[in-house]
């Protein structure tokens, strides 16, 4: 990051200098699914035959962004790539919007995310709002239909592109405790949904001024999950129908799916190119890669929130996971505040024949969650250094069994350290 | 014997955790034996009279909106809810609806309940918020240090009627100047602290079962459980305050 923070000082200038050049850019925003969103339209790119240069997952800050272009350019700063693709922080999107000015935005989803940086969501959201007027207007805006409080932002933008999950299947009646959002945006009535696929996103209407979802262009029409190794998606798309087997796991990652599709749309690539672009991403480090660790497998799943780990939780359970391992941090990039443990339905691990191990600087309050959501204390292991608790999560698995590491964001990139250092994974980051 | 909990606006000030207030008062009283009724209150709900304890969590500017204007609805039952021996906890946004009232950030005044005498106005948004963790001294009498975390714009000041709720070791507090955080009075007990509060400060749950158990069933002594998690956790958030606690 060193490039960047040099470079920072200059931004936005340098930033503005360095993708002036670049077309088209795709910038993708939202509480989740940045990072495997802007990967799966960069391939897309690539596969169209593109070169095109990303910012590495979580580098989403200014800085990153100008290092990540930096990087890529001679030394006349002149970049070696044609396109691009950035994900950006939510919360730094105003200030990047009106520098980087993107042929394509999408943007995912907002969720309750690191309250003790960002405050609070409606306030990321009116900052959204800010940054989409400072928007070329043949822009196209990619948007999640089926989040209420990401349509109400963007449903009004010039060139808009809603995309959405159809298939009511996949999703379930009820909305969880801490889905926030829910509330009409201009009655201040409570949304009646017919359908929830994750968090607050889903099938949503107001009864009372028939405020309601768009009807998504791009979208999913029939979902199959296949547990924690992928997912088969019918999308619909002007129409036409395309089938795609992805080595993407969870529902969470159809919707990054179907975003995808929609930025290939606003590119107008065609929709072959997006299939291979999907069925050629695999998993990334942390985000659902499994590995082979001497007599056992890992799979690693990063949560940043509490609508992504009750997703990541709905996955494992199914499973029927005999070793968990929850790594949980307090550092900046994790939200300082612990308190969304709280807002995750631990409830669900009941009935389980698992061991947890709990880990990390906030180890002790993670047990104690645990231990209101009825879990046994006997087989909970509360081991507060990273490495030692990995290898205690280890013997607690069965032979040719899978551990599965529910790490926060630093905790993950800790077990990446660790795990290189042992020789399970190789010690270079590659997205 | 039994308890009545009654779980105000669930799903409208649920900011971060505020359900572990609920459901760490509702384990510790069922280990006890305690037959414990919970009632949720929705926006369109009568507000239940009888409840023996009443949680007020912490929402968004906009949640808060609607929620002051339908709490002064249900003002007068809480007022008698109180005077029969009820008690209320306020967390955050709830504890700022239990004072006179709320100037928001665009100068917008909220109206409260009264049942605390604090006033509450936010800086505007260009005054930083008062963020981070908390280590505090609780001024009720056998609950010792409080832990946990503060995420508010909102400055609050005491009036004559209330006492501070604990005296800040680490942190900001009612408003980053006094030293002093929450208030209390009788049994209203407004607070700044999530984490969610009760979990991890399992003295101040038992306090106010007690006390909340008082209104119907006379003065209970609670056994005592085994709180060696809680404490565990209650000392690792203090040395992340960068406190080390000898409890």
């Amino acid at each position: 990051m060193l490039p960047g923070r040099v470079a920072r000082w200059l931004f936005p200038r340098v930033l503005e200098e360095l993708t002036g050049t670049l077309d088209p850019v795709v910038v993708v925003s939202g509480t989740n699914g940045k990072t495997t969103t802007a990967r799966l339209v960069a391939r897309a790119l690539e596969v169209a035959g593109l070169r095109t240069v990303s910012n590495r997952a979580g580098a989403n800050l200014q800085a990153g962004l100008v290092a990540s272009v930096a990087l890529a350019s001679d030394l006349r700063g002149r970049p070696r790539a044609q396109a691009a693709v950035f994900e950006v922080d939510e919360a730094t999107l105003p200030a990047v919007l009106p520098v980087v000015r993107p042929r394509v935005l999408v943007l995912t989803n907002l969720f309750r995310d690191q309250l003790d940086r960002y405050a609070e969501v409606e306030r990321v959201a009116e900052g959204w709002r800010r940054a989409l007027a400072s928007l070329e207007p043949t822009a196209v805006v990619c948007y999640n239909a089926d989040d209420p409080q990401v349509a109400d932002v963007a449903r009004l933008a010039p060139a808009a592109l809603p995309f959405g999950i159809e298939d009511a299947s996949a999703g379930r009646e009820a909305l969880e405790e801490a889905a926030d959002a829910r509330f009409c945006y201009r009655c201040g009535v409570a949304y009646r949904y017919s359908v929830v696929f994750l968090s607050h996103a889903g099938h949503y209407a107001c009864p009372a001024c028939g405020w309601s979802r768009p009807a998504p262009s791009v979208r999913a029409e029939s979902v199959r999950l296949v547990g924690t190794s992928g997912a088969e998606v019918l999308l619909r798309w002007d129409g036409e129908g395309f089938v795609v087997r992805s080595g993407l796991p969870g529902l969470y990652n159809v919707y990054n799916l179907v975003a995808a599709a929609a930025a290939c749309r606003a590119l107008d690539l065609p929709a072959d190119v997006w299939r291979r672009a999907a069925e050629s991403v695999r998993p990334a480090f942390g985000r659902g890669e499994r590995l082979t660790w001497d007599r056992i497998e890992l799979q690693i799943l990063l949560v940043k929130n509490p609508a992504g780990f009750n997703e990541v939780l709905r996955l494992v359970v199914r499973e029927q996971p005999r070793s968990l391992l929850l790594a949980i941090n307090d550092r900046t990039a994790d939200g300082r505040d612990v308190s969304w443990l709280w807002d995750v339905e631990f409830e669900r691990l009941q009935g389980l024949a698992a061991h947890v191990t709990v880990s990390g600087l906030r180890a002790e309050d993670m047990a104690l969650r645990l231990k209101y959501a009825g879990w046994p204390e006997e087989r909970t292991t509360v081991e507060r250094d990273l490495a030692r608790g990995l290898r205690r999560a280890r013997d607690r698995t069965p032979a040719g069994g899978v551990l599965f590491c529910l790490p926060t964001y630093t905790a993950m990139l800790e077990l990446r350290r660790v795990l290189s250092r042992w020789g399970v994974v190789a010690p270079f980051w590659e997205d | 014997m039994d308890l009545v909990l009654v779980h105000l606006f669930p799903d409208l000030l649920n900011l971060y955790g505020d359900r572990g207030n609920l459901v760490a008062l509702r384990e510790r009283a069922r280990h006890r034996g305690i037959h414990v009724v919970v009632k949720e209150v929705r926006l369109e709900d009568d507000l239940p009279g009888d409840g023996d304890l009443y949680l007020l969590g912490g929402g968004e500017d906009r949640q808060q909106a609607l929620v002051a204007r339908a709490l002064q609805q249900h003002a007068g039952t809480l007022r008698a809810a109180v005077a029969s021996g009820a008690v209320i906890l306020g967390v955050c946004g709830g504890y700022q609806l239990l004072g006179h009232g709320y100037r928001a950030a665009d100068g917008h005044q909220l109206p409260g309940l009264g049942l605390l005498d604090v006033t509450t106005e936010h800086p505007g948004h260009r005054a930083r918020r008062l963020v981070g963790n908390v280590v505090a001294s609780c001024t009720l009498p056998g609950v010792g240090s409080l832990v946990g975390f503060e995420n508010h714009g909102g400055r609050t000041r005491l009036g004559p009627g209330v006492q501070p709720f604990a005296r800040v070791r680490v942190g900001f507090g009612n408003n980053g100047e006094d030293g002093t955080e929450g208030a209390w009075c009788g049994t209203v007990f407004g607070t700044y602290l999530h984490g969610p509060v009760l979990p991890k400060n399992p003295r101040l749950a038992d306090h106010l079962l007690t006390l909340a158990l008082r209104r119907r069933h006379g003065d209970v002594r609670l056994q005592p459980l085994d709180d060696r998690w809680e404490e565990a956790a209650h000392t690792a958030a203090a040395a992340r305050a960068g406190l080390r606690l000898r409890r």
